[in-house]
């Protein structure tokens, strides 16, 4: 099943914005990146930073580190993986989300 | 379980050092501290200082309000009277009782006065506390003459305070010469030969029998030799003994010449009661120096944990100045053991002294005595303690380097194992760790393993060991940007500059590789804008940014933003100061003053900053690029124009800078300030770029810094006239920004350029690199070019797309909450949030 969310032209290219979403019945805030270089295009984490305690995930830089895509906390600069949430620095992760492209729109797979 | 409760008699250094141990250990315990003297724990190894510049709160070692912070309760200016081991509580002479399950006794040791007859009168003092400091300094007070009883280690410490008072110092010893437990013959006597050369009188196997009253001068003492000398004050520092009373009085087992005996792992014969420091005797050995007191009260600790250490003694080697005179003492100092060996280098012309003991094979350090000069004491002492080999010429550890003989046991060649700083028990691993943990820095070094914060006496081998290790570092690690960029930043700058590159994708496609980071993108949006200087939220541009330039504002802990606009030179008009009431009271904001004569308005939801800035640039205002690496205020006086005392407009001055280099983006950000007249009241010296009205024009200070580092700007260029003082800053700024390293303040960048000043004059004033006229055309680009990007942004619907929390909705964070305090918001702390969500339930 696949939930809109908003369309490709809302999306920052190569950046984060972020989505007001239901998820298992309770609102969510989750951060979408738009990488359009990379096979997969989009990704979505969850927009809390469990380590800066606010919601600002969406408003990190992108980048890689290694063999890693990663987000770079806006706040304290942790980086967190695209693929699995998971912090390099800290034993910390966030949730990941399938999110994508479905012709102009952006769509939440569940 | 309960908590353990601890309580230690006695707030010494030793002592001290046993409660910040544990209270930043794991053992969970009630820490009680009583000391006897009126102040907290303070330095007693710098005690002469006092008399020489230093306030006795220059000593402290910790101060009430950071015990409280570390949850231990302190008393002081009480001494405990009675241990009671039945019932395991201790009573103070003010009646006041602490139950304890361990004790650990710190009492120190008192000054051991001679019972020479006539002791005890007036102006015989003792010299062991700060309290004693204020009854010699009163005693010495419009008086000529001081004696010390006593040529050991302390008594010439003394000596220096009763030198430092401004009388004439004399020294009084039995024995046959100076520091005769530290030095031998040939040492004994260079350090008298010095310190007579300083003036201070020795007098040696001098056995003291009267202390009467004297005529020329208030005391007078009678030899058994039959000779006599007069003095105003007596000050005996002639050894020290164990404070153990309180240890006798409970029937715990002492040493035969006094001394709480203890085992190794510092338990007294009472299983719950622990001693260290000097009140404490260890096989029939008093440790009187402050790192084995220091090892004691750790190992003390540890017997509370898991984790057991046992004291089983230490190396008394020490280094120290006495009345400004290196000596140094190590191991076997005196060459007693059999076999050993000595090397001796005397040099009556320079006063120096050096011996050194070696085994019969000539392959081990023994110990050594240095008087005069030192600086071979670390080598040797690495030698020492780690047993490493001697190289076959032994004797040039200690002779005068030779052209082309280098003698210096490298840093390298120490075992990671070998102690580097003995009172806080640092080693060579430990410091490598912290280096490899981050640190940068001797300072940082420090810091973070407090290293030659103690005596302070390894701090050159500390730099030493640092040093290497950080230049190994360089030749080893990389000065890349980041993994996607193999150039340091001053290289990419001259690629973007030569390239002509205005994308990072081209930039990263011809010279990196991989996606980039939040190192590269930001430091490269840094550079294209120093040299393009195109809108911050250009499409290529934006995913570069850091947060606070992508919102054109300062993200905060809770992810709202703060709002500064711009006020050159802190001069504002009445209009504007109300809009800027206006707008803070519309949105909520929390208002403050800067320290940059401006105002910031905190906890500005994203979706407010369109409408915000919108009311501001109306009111005439413009970014103030407090978010940015660039310019952030030119600070000024009121000059001239109001001042009494101003001889230049400092205000138009400041105005006019302030407004050409707004918006140039940097390496890191810089900050100006404009002073009309040497008052200095804008603290120019304290900026990046200062500058200082005279009669005749300008003086021009660069590279300064306040904040963490603080570091006086240096005076550049004196009594420039307007056009050529814009000239130089134009060059300075843009050759920074050309060549600093990311995020490097201009006085960091500074310390670091080969030359210094003289150096950076030549670049800027003579041109000689010639480079000037190109770095002035890069300044006037950056300032024909500009824009207040909010000005921009607001403008332009596609730059504002962001601006929104949410793409789908138009809610707002939930997780932003916020509360009253002094008639103003700030953010909801966690427990507060908890509060309000229960409330909003019920």
């Amino acid at each position: 099943m696949t939930t809109p969310i908003c369309s490709v032209d809302a999306l920052a290219k190569n950046s984060g914005i972020c989505a007001l979403l239901e998820i298992n019945g309770q609102q969510q805030q989750v951060a979408i990146y738009y990488l359009p270089d990379t096979q997969q295009k989009v990704f979505a984490l969850g927009n809390w930073d469990p380590l800066g305690q606010a919601n600002v995930m969406s408003r990190g830089i992108l980048g890689n580190v290694g063999d890693q895509l990663v987000v770079a906390s806006p706040l304290y600069k942790q980086h967190f993986s695209l693929i699995s949430g998971k912090c390099l620095e800290d034993d910390v992760s966030i949730p990941v989300f399938k999110i994508a492209i479905e012709g102009e729109s952006v769509v939440l797979i569940a | 379980m309960n908590k353990l409760n601890v309580v230690v008699v006695g707030n010494g250094m030793v002592g001290h050092h046993y409660v910040e141990t544990l209270a930043n250990s794991k053992v969970d315990a009630n820490i009680t501290v009583i000391g006897g003297e009126t102040r907290p724990a303070y330095d007693r190894v710098h005690l002469s200082e006092v008399f020489d510049g230093k306030q006795p709160s220059d000593l402290a070692m910790t101060t009430r309000e950071h015990y409280i912070e570390l949850g231990v309760d302190a008393h002081f200016g009480d001494f405990v009277a009675t241990i009671d081991r039945v019932a395991k509580k201790v009573i103070t002479q003010g009646g006041r009782e602490f139950s304890y399950d361990k004790l650990v006794l710190a009492t120190g040791s008192y000054p051991f006065i001679p019972p020479v007859p006539g002791h005890d009168q007036a102006h015989c003092l003792a010299y062991r506390t700060i309290d004693d400091l204020a009854e010699i300094k009163a005693s010495a007070k419009g008086k000529k003459v001081g004696v010390v009883i006593g040529g050991g280690l302390l008594g010439l410490e003394c000596a220096n305070a009763v030198k430092n008072l401004g009388l004439e110092a004399h020294v009084v010893e039995f024995a046959p010469g100076l520091m005769g437990v530290q030095l031998d013959n040939g040492g004994s006597s260079m350090l008298r030969r010095k310190i007579e050369a300083l003036g201070v009188k020795v007098h040696t196997s001098k056995a003291t029998q009267l202390i009467s009253k004297g005529s020329e001068h208030r005391l007078k003492m009678e030899f058994a030799d039959g000779t006599e000398l007069e003095t105003d004050m007596i000050v005996f520092s002639a050894g020290i003994r164990p404070y153990d009373q309180l240890a006798r009085d409970a029937d715990l087992k002492v040493g035969e010449r006094g001394g709480i005996e203890i085992d190794y792992q510092c338990k007294t014969s009472d299983e719950s009661i622990f001693a260290i420091g000097e009140c404490a005797v260890l096989g029939n050995f008093i440790y009187g120096l402050v790192a084995p007191g220091y090892r004691m009260a750790e190992a003390a600790v540890s017997q509370l944990t898991e984790d057991k250490n046992s004291f089983t003694g230490a190396d008394m080697s020490t280094k120290l100045k006495l009345l400004g005179v290196d000596v140094g003492s190590i191991g076997d100092s005196k060459g007693v053991a059999d076999g050993s060996r000595a090397f001796v280098f005397s040099d009556e012309r320079d006063d120096v002294y050096k011996r050194l003991n070696v085994s019969a094979d000539g392959k081990k350090v023994l110990g050594a005595t240095l008087v005069g000069d030192c600086d071979d004491y670390d080598t040797i002492l690495q030698y020492y303690l780690n047993d490493i080999e001697l190289p076959d010429k032994p004797e040039n550890l200690i002779l005068p380097a030779v052209a082309g003989a280098a003698t210096s046991l490298g840093v390298d060649a120490l075992p990671m194992t070998a102690s580097i700083c003995s009172c806080h028990n640092v080693s060579k691993g430990d410091i490598v760790d912290a280096i490899d943990g981050g640190c940068q820095s001797v300072a940082d070094v420090k810091g973070c393993t407090s290293a030659a914060t103690g005596c302070g006496g390894c701090a050159a081998l500390l730099k030493n060991v640092v040093d290497f290790e950080l230049s190994a570092r360089g030749l080893e690690v990389n000065t890349d940007l980041c993994e996607h960029f193999k150039h340091t930043r001053k290289d990419l700058f001259t690629i973007v500059q030569s390239t002509q590159i205005k994308t990072f994708d081209e930039l990263i496609k011809k010279h990196g590789s991989g996606h980039g980071c939040d190192i590269c993108k930001p430091t490269i949006a840094s550079i294209m804008a120093s040299l393009w200087n195109e809108h911050v939220l250009e499409t290529d541009l934006l995913p570069l940014q850091d947060t606070n330039d992508t919102f054109m504002a300062n993200m905060q802990k809770d992810g709202t933003y703060s709002v500064v606009p711009r006020v050159p030179a802190g001069e504002i008009l009445p209009d504007q100061l109300i809009v800027l009431g206006q707008v803070a009271k519309q949105y909520g904001l929390y208002s403050k003053i800067t320290g940059g004569q401006r105002v910031d308005l905190f906890g500005a939801k994203m979706n407010d900053l369109p409408a915000i800035w919108s009311a501001l640039i109306d009111a005439g205002f413009e970014t103030g690029h407090a978010y940015a690496k660039s310019l952030r205020t030119v600070k000024s006086c009121v000059g001239s124009t109001w001042c009494r005392y101003g001889v230049q407009d400092s205000v138009s001055q400041a105005i006019d800078i302030e407004n050409r280099y707004k918006g140039l983006r940097s390496p890191h950000k810089f900050k100006m300030a404009v002073s009309g007249c040497t008052r200095e009241c804008a603290e120019a010296q304290s900026k990046d770029v200062g500058i200082i009205a005279t009669e005749n024009g300008w003086n021009l200070y660069v590279c300064g810094n306040g904040g963490m580092k603080p570091r006086h700007a240096d005076l550049f260029a004196t009594d420039l006239d307007t056009e050529t003082l814009i000239k130089y800053i134009d060059r300075f700024l843009m050759f920074y920004v050309r060549t600093a390293d990311r995020l490097q303040r201009t006085s960091t960048w500074f310390q670091g350029l080969d030359g210094g000043l003289p150096y950076l004059q030549e670049v800027i004033i003579n041109d000689s690199l010639g480079i000037a006229a190109e770095l002035e055309a890069q300044m006037q680009h950056v300032v024909d070019t500009y824009q207040c990007e909010w000005k921009t942004a607001i403008n332009d619907q596609q730059k504002l797309k962001r601006f929104k929390q949410f793409v789908n909705s138009d809610k707002e964070d939930e997780n932003v909450v916020l509360v009253e305090e002094r008639g103003q918001v700030r953010p909801a702390n966690s427990v507060e949030k908890k509060r309000l969500a229960l409330k909003a339930v019920s």
